[in-house]
């Protein structure tokens, strides 16, 4: 029990380093830089040692933390991680010192607070994951929304207000059902303990006996503010704008982390705090999701903007996932838990390479490009690498997880149908087509834009980048099991709390 | 040797890292080219070694699983990186390497001074990486791990020329043809994959066979694994209706058009059947429809080809044509038949391939049949070669091709009906016609290209290649002499495979009983047919050019069709194509994504704002007004409680 502080640790790291940063002086810019990257690169070793920590075999909520936070609500601030979140909390500590690494050059203006916001957001994002207080994940859920906003409002292209408030609407509007439910929860709880809770661990023993007409309810308020988040066809429109007026370190944690939380707060409370709606729920759940996939495939593949183009593949992309935790079956909801890291590898790799590319030309058209594998030829490779792990090719992360989900799907009790998993392998063509697609009209053929010509290859400190996340990449396609291993537990416990109330009743 | 069968995975593996993350440093084509061709080289004999090893076991033993690792684990599935080692992995695996081999070798002369040379050899060695996983994945999922990675290498190829123009477009929409039409087979691969776990809880080949033939499943459900399989298949493989993307190919160097687009990658649908022969044949159905298919593309494809001008055009056609042949055996149950053609056209088409770049090397890429003639005599190896080869492909006896055509043709009628016997027949007789004219018009006759042409032997690291596939395309058949001739011995190659096929044919109707005399009747018709053929390509292409000129015009109409190759491209241009990008980008995009989702929620906040701004006027902010206001509502307020007292 010595290393019980560890989830506080990995908290304050970001939080003091925030504060830190406020004392170094504005034109001290390298210093402010390095000292970011110090920051965020210390929460990953963090990280690591919450890894090595972690059991497992055992599963389950570990190195938790509790103390009394507001005594008379019983809220408390109750940290911990299990499987699930520890994945993602490593996938949130890896990409952050990269995207600090990657604005390196690109961001020079309030170079200061660009950093500050990173780190309160790379806050933001662990509380959201570490939370097993619902009020507690309600702060960190809102609290993370601030430093996003000021990152695309500040830093972001010329429709960056309209896309800023956008976000901050779209998340918000979301939010406000969720906390209604969790408010109400909290009393439904009262009244079967005494006291209110928004213990989540409490919770998880006593949400499933709500009346099944409210869990409806409780669950739709729910799985509406987390599908915005993810975001699930049609309430995605928000992404795209984000996307493409966010500077290129917005986008890689927006898609690599941020829409993550919409997809585990499904796994994480929908799910086990609601079985029987959650099971009631599923197809029509899985069928938006199928229609993001194919949907988001097509809108993509007739972008002019290239991160437009990987915006609408997040829809897509993400369409899996929620599949696969809403197919319910081991194997889907492990390739959903793995697709989520796939996700924030490959499309972070994208973004990050679209930004190499804006950094050089300044301008995003896939038409002002074309011809350049002979002009920046390392480039050319990594785009491809990047591509085909988005693509989902065999031996790549991204197919690991793919399979899982549809394999899952397919032989899924709660959606109950071929047709679910046919129409969602047909993505597997349309991600091929308008991802080759980008990749012929950017690297090959001939250069029609003379000014491509100067272009530079990627240097250093952007090839070290990308090759620490195809290192994951090609690790995750060959030996999955190292990651797969870690979730196994946690993830067969989700499925259990769903089924097992249930089997109850039918007995 | 046979433990030792992972290195002919890894060996190619690191012949791409090294040439793909240093080729560009090493410069020199010689270390380049060794290396790359070392590693498949020394692949070729370590399955050579395996081959051997199992040669003497026990027909029924022949069998060694090497497992490597767990690759992907969640709960009860489980899939192992595991290499399955038997007759018909080591079959493949041969040639596989042997052919992969003698193509790295010559493409060290072919490729010499590209600037694309180190990439070059390491897609290449990607490719028999990614190739020798397919053939010797134990299971299901390490088999698609290879089928998309050649997918991949047969892209990466296609496009290796970049920035070049192909016909309409450029070497890109080949390339990228080629990957979109390979996933829509891949598509029903993956769903073939998922009902096979479904069905039989494993994807391993020993558990999901064993069961095959030991449990009762439903019909419907073998069919629709035995369908979902083979529209893998048919994509891979380059049959109707996804063939389109195989002429197209032919952007790549034609090194990469012999190995992978005649030889080896394109034959993995053919392979994938087999391997899967007992799924087959539970669904008797679908293996109709895979003969029906196999012989609907043999004869479509090789009608496309008489007329083509291109050389590569029409040997890409001839493949198609002949991949048809190979389905067309799978279909009425001659797995051994079809592997046995896998091999012989192997040879003989890797040979035609590898002789028309020698002779579009010596032509300064001109690739046009009709800007050549009389070539014979500045090109002679080539053309013995070539010859030998355009013997063996139509099918005369001795040389390779003649058996395995002729155990297709025969099986095709014993175990399936006339109209297969037919089809197959005329395909035949097609083929002897084309590849003829293109003998013709590439060597002999009159020199019809400028004078700024020089024709020119290629150098012996190519010719030497040429001259090893035609020893092998002149008798390779031999390891399939049909009983008929080799008498109590047998067929060799049904024997080696018998173990393999052995629960398939058990559960196929038996073969009909037929008299020898019929088998040599049908043969000799055949043969009288082919030889037929070729004096009339001859005769018409060399002594006199104007009959064929004449008959273009005289059928103009079907002329034209088969030269615009049906308009298959075209109507799927305007049937699918267009109407999808088209109907993404003004119904779903501009109209449903932009106006109706976003207009609709952008016109909610302004409905707010709208709202909200009416409301603010009331907040004038002058306080004699708010006084007002409080009067009147103190007024009303005093007159309801008045009222209500």
């Amino acid at each position: 029990m010595t290393n019980n502080y560890l989830i506080t640790l990995l908290l304050g790291v970001p939080l003091v380093g925030a504060l830190l940063l406020l004392l170094i002086k504005k034109d001290k810019e390298n210093l402010v830089r390095y000292f970011g990257l110090l920051v965020s690169t210390l929460t990953f070793i963090v990280s690591i040692i919450i890894y090595t920590g972690y059991d497992s075999a055992k599963g389950g909520f570990q190195l938790v933390e509790t103390n009394m936070w507001i005594s008379n609500l019983h809220i408390s601030y109750n940290v911990g991680v299990d499987g699930i979140s520890l994945l993602l909390v490593l996938l949130t500590t890896f990409l952050t010192p990269l995207t600090l690494l990657s604005s390196w050059k690109s961001i020079n203006k309030n170079v200061k607070e660009f950093t500050f916001f990173m780190l309160l957001l790379e806050l933001g994002m662990l509380g959201v994951f570490v939370s097993l207080d619902l009020f507690l994940f309600y702060i960190f859920w809102e609290a993370m929304l601030i430093p996003m906003y000021f990152i695309i409002g500040i830093w972001g292209g010329p429709r960056r207000i309209y896309a800023s408030i956008k976000f901050f609407l779209f998340t918000m509007f979301g939010s406000l059902l969720m906390l209604v439910a969790i408010i109400w929860l909290a009393v439904y709880a009262s009244g079967i303990l005494g006291h209110f809770t928004t213990n989540l661990v409490e919770l998880y023993t006593i949400a499933p006996n709500i009346p099944y007409g409210i869990q409806q309810w409780m669950f739709l308020a729910f799985a509406l503010s987390f599908a915005i988040k993810v975001p699930i066809f049609p309430l995605h429109t928000w992404l795209p704008d984000a996307h493409v007026e966010a500077p290129t370190a917005g986008s890689v944690i927006l898609a690599g982390v941020l829409l993550k939380m919409g997809t585990y707060g499904l796994l994480r409370f929908c799910l086990p705090l609601f079985p029987q709606a959650a099971i009631h729920f599923a197809p029509y759940i899985s069928t938006l999701a199928i229609i993001g996939i194919i949907y988001g495939a097509l809108v993509a593949m007739v972008q002019k903007d290239m991160k437009k183009l990987v915006a609408y593949s997040s829809v897509a992309h993400l369409g899996f996932v929620v599949l696969g935790i809403f197919a319910m079956t081991q194997e889907s909801v492990q390739g959903a838990v793995i697709q989520m890291v796939n996700h924030g590898l490959s499309t972070g790799a994208l973004f990050l390479l679209v930004g190499v590319l804006y950094d050089r030309m300044h301008t995003r058209l896939i038409s002002d490009y074309g011809g350049i594998a002979k002009i920046v030829p390392v480039f050319a490779t990594f785009f491809m690498i990047a591509s085909l792990s988005s693509i989902g090719l065999p031996g790549l992360n991204g197919f690991v997880g793919e399979f899982l989900i549809l394999l899952g799907t397919f032989k899924s009790p709660v959606l109950d149908s071929w047709w679910f998993a046919g129409f969602a392998t047909s993505g597997v063509i349309f991600a091929a087509v308008y991802m080759l697609w980008l990749y012929q009209r950017v690297v090959f053929g001939e250069v029609k834009n003379p000014k491509l010509n100067e272009m530079k290859d990627m240097n250093k400190r952007e090839i070290f980048i990308l090759s620490a996340i195809f290192v994951f990449v090609i690790w995750i396609g060959i030996y999955p099991s190292t990651f797969l291993k870690v979730s196994e537990t946690s993830t067969q416990k989700v499925i259990e709390q769903v089924f097992t109330p249930l089997n109850g009743e039918a007995k | 040797m046979v433990q030792l069968i992972y290195l002919t995975t890894l060996l190619p593996l690191l012949g791409f890292l090294i040439n793909g993350l240093f080729g560009s440093k090493i410069k020199n084509e010689k270390i380049i080219g060794i290396l790359g061709s070392a590693t498949i080289g020394i692949s070729f004999l370590i399955v050579l070694g395996a081959f051997f090893q199992t040669l003497n076991m026990p027909p029924d033993q022949r069998q060694t699983i090497v497992n490597l690792f767990t690759w992907i684990k969640v709960g009860n599935f489980d899939v192992n990186i595991s290499y399955q080692v038997d007759q018909l992995s080591l079959f493949m695996g041969l040639i596989v390497t042997g052919v992969g081999f003698i193509i790295h070798v010559y493409s060290i002369g072919y490729m010499h001074g590209d600037k694309g040379f180190g990439r070059f050899f390491a897609y290449l060695n990607l490719f028999i990486f990614a190739m020798m996983n397919l053939i010797l994945g134990s299971n299901f999922l390490l088999l698609f791990l290879g089928w998309e990675g050649v997918g991949l290498c047969s892209y990466l190829l296609i496009g290796f020329w970049y920035d070049r123009k192909f016909e309409k477009g450029t070497t890109g929409d080949a390339a990228k043809k080629a990957f979109i039409v390979n996933r829509i087979g891949d598509f029903g691969f993956l769903l073939g994959i998922f009902l096979i776990y479904m069905t039989f809880g494993s994807l391993n080949f020993n558990d999901v066979f064993s069961r095959a033939a030991s449990l009762t499943i439903p019909q419907y459900v073998s069919n629709f694994i035995a369908l979902f399989l083979f529209i893998g298949a048919v994509g891979k493989s380059a049959q109707i209706p996804l063939y389109i993307w195989l002429p197209d190919a032919m952007a790549g160097p034609t090194p990469v058009s012999a190995l992978i687009h005649a030889a080896t990658m394109v034959t993995a649908g053919v392979y994938m059947v087999a391997r899967c022969s007992i799924l087959y044949a539970s669904a008797p159905a679908i293996m109709e429809l895979v003969a029906i298919v196999g012989a609907l593309t043999a004869i479509f494809a090789a009608s496309i080809g008489l007329v083509q001008n291109d050389i590569k055009k029409v040997l890409a056609y001839s493949t198609v044509s002949q991949l048809g042949y190979m389905f067309l055996a799978l279909g009425v149950g001659a797995f051994s038949a079809a592997l046995f053609h896998v091999m012989t056209h192997a040879f003989f088409k890797a040979l035609l391939f590898l002789g028309a770049g020698s002779v579009i090397h010596g032509m300064h890429d001109e690739q046009n049949i009709q800007n050549y003639g009389g070539l014979k005599k500045y090109m002679p190896k080539t053309y013995i070669t070539f010859l030998i080869a355009s013997l063996a492909i139509s099918g005369i006896p001795p040389l390779s091709g003649f058996f395995s055509k002729d155990e297709i043709l025969w099986y095709s009628y014993t175990n399936g009906n006339i109209i297969y016997w037919l089809v197959g027949a005329i395909t035949a007789l097609l083929t002897a016609f084309y590849m003829f004219r293109l003998v013709s018009l590439t060597f002999d006759g009159k020199e019809r290209f400028g004078h700024d042409k020089h024709p020119h032997e290629s150098p012996s690291v190519m010719t030497i290649p040429l001259i090893i596939l035609a020893v092998l395309s002149a008798v390779g058949g031999f390891i399939g002499i049909p009983e008929i001739f080799s008498g109590e011995h047998g067929n060799q190659l049904d024997n080696w495979f018998e173990p393999i096929f052995k629960p398939a044919q058990a559960r196929i109707a038996m073969f009909g009983v037929h008299s020898n005399l019929e088998e040599i009747i049908f043969m000799v018709v055949t043969l009288a047919g082919v030889i037929g053929s070729i004096y009339a390509a001859r005769y018409i292409y060399i002594k006199n050019i104007k009959p064929a000129d004449s008959l273009a015009k005289r059928f103009n109409g079907i002329y034209g069709l088969l030269l615009n190759k049906y308009y298959v491209d075209e109507v799927y241009d305007a049937a699918i194509v267009t109407p999808i990008v088209k109907g993404s980008e003004t119904v779903l995009w501009k109209f449903a994504d932009v106006k109706l989702i976003d207009g609709l929620i952008n016109g909610v906040a302004n409905l707010i704002d709208k709202i909200s701004g009416s409301i603010r006027k009331i907040q004038t902010g002058v306080a004699q007004f708010y006084a007002l206001m409080m009067m009147l509502g103190i007024v009303v307020a005093l007159f309801w409680i008045i009222l209500s007292l």
